[in-house]
């Protein structure tokens, strides 16, 4: 009995990706039903005169099914992480059409048979105010839209749906023939603002001396908005960002190599001068394959000493999802025999991120809108109630055609 | 990372718990000097007690149960196959990646049908067979062929099973909910101890008799129903069936949050609260993203892709799969490899000058980071070059080359110390230092610091073999 088959409303990937792999053909099969006569469940009971009789014969095994109810395991955790407000609205001092709440968790990520997800995760777009060397996978994806950071940010917002907007003012780097200078990178973090109403990250270029004085201009441009800053690290006059980030009313990213106990300090100065409420930490993402393993234990690690109650860990964690890019086997051509970079690329992104968001990643920043799109589906399946699945139906897979 | 902290994961078990049954006679047959070194070994799983002779002696049978009891992982560890190309899963020991190095990598499965023709089936069975990829020093694999029943024919079954059978000595599972089915199919390899996939509510019975009948392992299917997987589990330990496998469903659509919660659920009974009803290995079933409509096979093969990289994470032992494109499978095994290696493996390796080959006064000279994955990756392209080089590490607190120069770690500064450090201006007569693309920034500084001159190397390091056979003659 043939079914309707329902369009999959769970992913749909950019046409520009499917378009390097497949043609553009595929893009017409969009509202063609496929038949699901084939999906359809062949079971039937055979006979087996054999097996019934030696069943029969049998003695002393069980001959109808033991009860065995299991009860949910559920542990007690005495700490909780806490909730930072992202961005803020007019009525709240700022300027964004909303803002965004992450952290808040009782129980390890997703063990929503304890606890619910209080804030899903949520994912920024990353835009560079300057040329970087960017993957032709996710180039394709935005045109022109890259030539400035302000186009860029409109793109992300009107064309992904972008809940948040990461801002890297990598132009302020001394190391560049011309760096720009922090009245500069100010005036490129209002045009966004101007341009876009979602809660900013604004990211330095990781030399502390100059990240400082650029975060003077830009948390002073910005008083009220609750930028997320980018990054706060122990090499940093954590004394002085501090105050200027609660000054000015934003919100401080705690960036730290790897290295628990650096977490630790880092949040702890951190602690001296902000609220809680205004820090959030990074620990390091590095790419699958290149280290993530270390990237995710830490994470875990950090995540569970939280819940445990150590109060230096208790910050919401921010991933900087975009290295997965560092791996050459997301954006080099290999063999033909790994398939299309159009799609290994993102994917590579999409397993980066998919397995920090298992270890408790609350903000990602993200590049390729495809891995984008995949991780915001799946934190709206870990995230919604449980309940009406077809058990039946997935039983299929084993005599199916497809 | 500490290594101390690993230790605490495994029932806080310690050497003297395991001394304390040992026979105490020093006696050294075990290759260790004492039995207090063995007992130090075994609590690290790094030796297993049944390398002590002694101990397996009559005399010692109630300790030697004793200790086994003690030790056993709270996962049992299951066997599919037979001989050479037995690929054993589950046995974990742990919940959490940092409490100890989880044993037994996920196996992933492709799948074959009965109804391909033989041209599709040897295709399959060599594309499952031949998939490697070298990842530091790792050769990434696949190890298992699962045959599905789609046409219900018995014969056809067998046939299919044997012609698989033929052509490789991967494990095999043998898919379908008909007992006769898998009778069938039993028949055409006998011996091989295929994984049985699977018994459910309505089939247990006949599903048992023949694992029983066939010595194989027996996986039970209940989607989304623990208590009734429990409840099956009891039956058929009860039944005499210890080798057991458990599909609690793979939703890959709707009902993905309770897949995730019903894998997490069911490692967290079998590790923290020793319930061995559930302590067995969890297989998944990500190839049920290719009965969702789609646009195209692309989507399906992408869904099924990233189901299976969070069921590598959440506890999986092995999974099913059907897609076979390298895009899709190469993310997924480089994942499971980084899942599976020792968390104790230090970010950084020791900085230094280090000699690839045997490099003589003319031969080039290469810097890095000390981060283990990029002094790894690197060593292994300077090597794939083939030409002796010396690889000079320097510390840049563990971190990848980028960051270490963003942040400040990896500085002209450290590296024209590296460079007096290292002697190296007593063991080559150049003064030419080949730098990564992505330091080019620091080229300037570094060649003003060391006066040495600075070549600026590929921004990835797979460019080096090039780069040298251009630019280094």
């Amino acid at each position: 009995m043939p079914k309707r088959a329902e369009k999959d409303s769970d992913l749909k990937l950019p046409p520009e990706l499917l378009d390097l792999l497949t043609g553009t053909n595929e893009l017409e099969l969009e509202d063609v039903d496929i038949a699901v006569d084939e999906l359809e469940f062949l079971y039937q009971p055979g006979v087996m005169p054999a097996l019934q009789r030696m069943v029969a014969a049998t003695k002393g095994k069980p001959t109808s099914l033991l009860d065995a109810p299991f009860t949910l395991p559920i542990q007690k955790y005495p700490g909780q992480i806490v909730e930072v407000t992202l961005g803020a609205t007019k009525s709240q001092g700022g300027s964004r059409g909303k803002s965004i709440v992450i952290g808040g968790e009782k129980s390890p990520a997703f063990y929503t048979f304890e606890s619910p997800t209080l804030n899903p995760p949520v994912i920024s777009l990353d835009v560079f105010d300057s040329k970087v060397p960017i993957p032709k996978a996710v180039k394709t994806n935005f045109n022109d839209a890259m030539e400035d950071p302000v186009s860029w940010a409109k793109f992300a917002v009107n064309k992904f749906g972008a809940q948040m907007i990461t801002l890297h003012l990598v132009s302020i780097d001394p190391l560049n023939p011309k760096p720009s200078t922090p009245a500069e990178a100010a005036k490129t973090v209002e045009d966004v603002l101007q341009a876009v109403d979602v809660p900013l990250v604004v990211g330095g270029c990781g030399d502390p001396q100059k990240d400082l004085a650029v975060f003077e201009k830009v948390t002073a441009a910005a008083e009220g908005e609750r930028l997320l800053i980018s990054t706060v690290t122990l090499d940093m006059d954590i004394e002085k960002s501090a105050k200027l980030i609660k000054k000015y009313g934003h919100v401080a990213l705690a960036f730290s190599p790897m290295d628990l106990n650096q977490a630790r300090e880092l949040n702890r100065r951190l602690l001296d001068f902000l609220p809680k409420e205004q820090i959030i930490m990074d620990t390091t993402t590095a790419a699958l394959g290149y280290g993530l393993d270390y990237a995710y234990t830490i994470m875990e690690r950090a995540r569970l000493a939280g819940l445990m109650g150590d109060p230096e860990l208790q910050q919401p964690m921010s991933s900087g999802t975009t290295n997965a890019w560092a791996a050459r086997e997301a954006w080099q051509t290999m063999d033909p025999r790994w398939g299309d970079k159009g799609l290994r690329g993102p994917l590579w992104e999409t397993v980066t991120g998919l397995t920090l968001l298992l270890a408790g990643v609350d903000l990602f920043m993200m590049l390729h809108p495809a891995a984008v799109q995949t991780l915001r589906n799946t934190i709206k399946r870990l995230t919604e109630k449980s309940g009406s699945v077809d058990t039946e139906k997935i039983a299929n897979w084993v005599s199916a055609n497809f | 990372m500490s290594g101390k902290e690993s230790k605490g994961g495994i029932k806080q078990l310690s050497p003297i718990d395991v001394y304390m049954l040992l026979p105490k006679t020093n006696c050294k047959e075990c290759g260790e000097d004492n039995c207090m070194a063995f007992a130090t070994k075994v609590v690290n799983r790094e030796d297993s007690i049944d390398q002590c002779p002694p101990l397996l002696t009559k005399a010692n049978q109630k300790n030697y149960s004793k200790l086994k009891e003690m030790l056993k992982p709270a996962v049992k560890e299951v066997a599919v196959g037979v001989g050479d190309s037995v690929v054993n899963v589950g046995g974990k020991l742990v919940m959490y990646r940092h409490e100890f190095t989880y044993t037994n990598p996920t196996a992933i499965a492709i799948d074959i049908t009965d109804e391909l023709s033989d041209d599709e089936v040897l295709a399959r069975v060599k594309k499952t067979q031949e998939f490697t990829y070298l990842y530091i020093g790792n050769d990434l694999k696949l190890q298992m062929v699962a045959i599905r029943s789609t046409s219900n024919d018995a014969e056809k079954f067998k046939a299919a099973v044997k012609k698989v059978a033929e052509n490789t000595n991967l494990p095999i599972i043998l898919c379908s909910f008909d007992a006769t089915i898998i009778e069938a199919g039993l028949m055409a390899i006998p011996k091989a101890r295929p994984l049985l996939y699977a018994a459910t509510k309505d089939n247990w019975k006949e599903m048992a008799e023949l694992a029983m009948m066939y010595n194989c392992p027996l996986a039970v299917s209940v989607p989304n129903d623990i208590s009734l997987l429990r409840s099956l589990v009891k039956t058929l330990s009860a039944y005499g069936i210890e080798d057991l496998v458990l599909d609690p469903g793979t939703f890959t659509g709707v009902g993905l949050g309770d897949t995730i919660n019903n894998f997490t659920m069911i490692r967290r009974a079998a590790c923290s609260m020793g319930d061995e009803l559930l302590g067995y290995p969890l297989i998944g079933t990500p190839i049920v993203a290719w009965t969702e409509p789609a646009n195209s096979p692309t989507v399906n093969a992408w869904k099924e892709a990233y189901v299976a990289s969070m069921l590598v994470t959440r506890y999986a032992d092995i999974l099913i799969m059907h897609g076979t494109e390298g895009w899709a499978l190469l993310p997924l095994t480089v994942l499971r490899q980084n899942i599976y290696t020792d968390p104790r493996k230090p970010v950084a390796v020791e900085a230094g000058l280090r000699t690839l080959g045997t490099p003589d006064e003319n031969s080039p000279v290469l810097m890095t980071s000390n981060f283990a994955l990029t002094y790894y990756t690197v060593e292994q392209d300077i090597e794939s070059a083939g030409k002796s080089a010396y690889l000079l590490v320097v510390d840049s607190e563990g971190t990848a080359i980028d960051s270490g120069v963003a942040g400040r770690k990896l500085t002209a500064e450290t590296v024209a110390d590296a460079i007096k450090e290292s002697k190296l201006e007593e063991k080559v007569k150049h003064r030419k230092l080949i730098i990564p693309g992505k330091a080019a920034r620091i080229s300037g500084e570094i060649e003003e610091l060391s006066n040495w001159e600075v070549l600026v190397g590929p921004r990835d390091s797979s460019g080096i073999p090039k780069f040298l056979q251009d630019k280094w003659k």
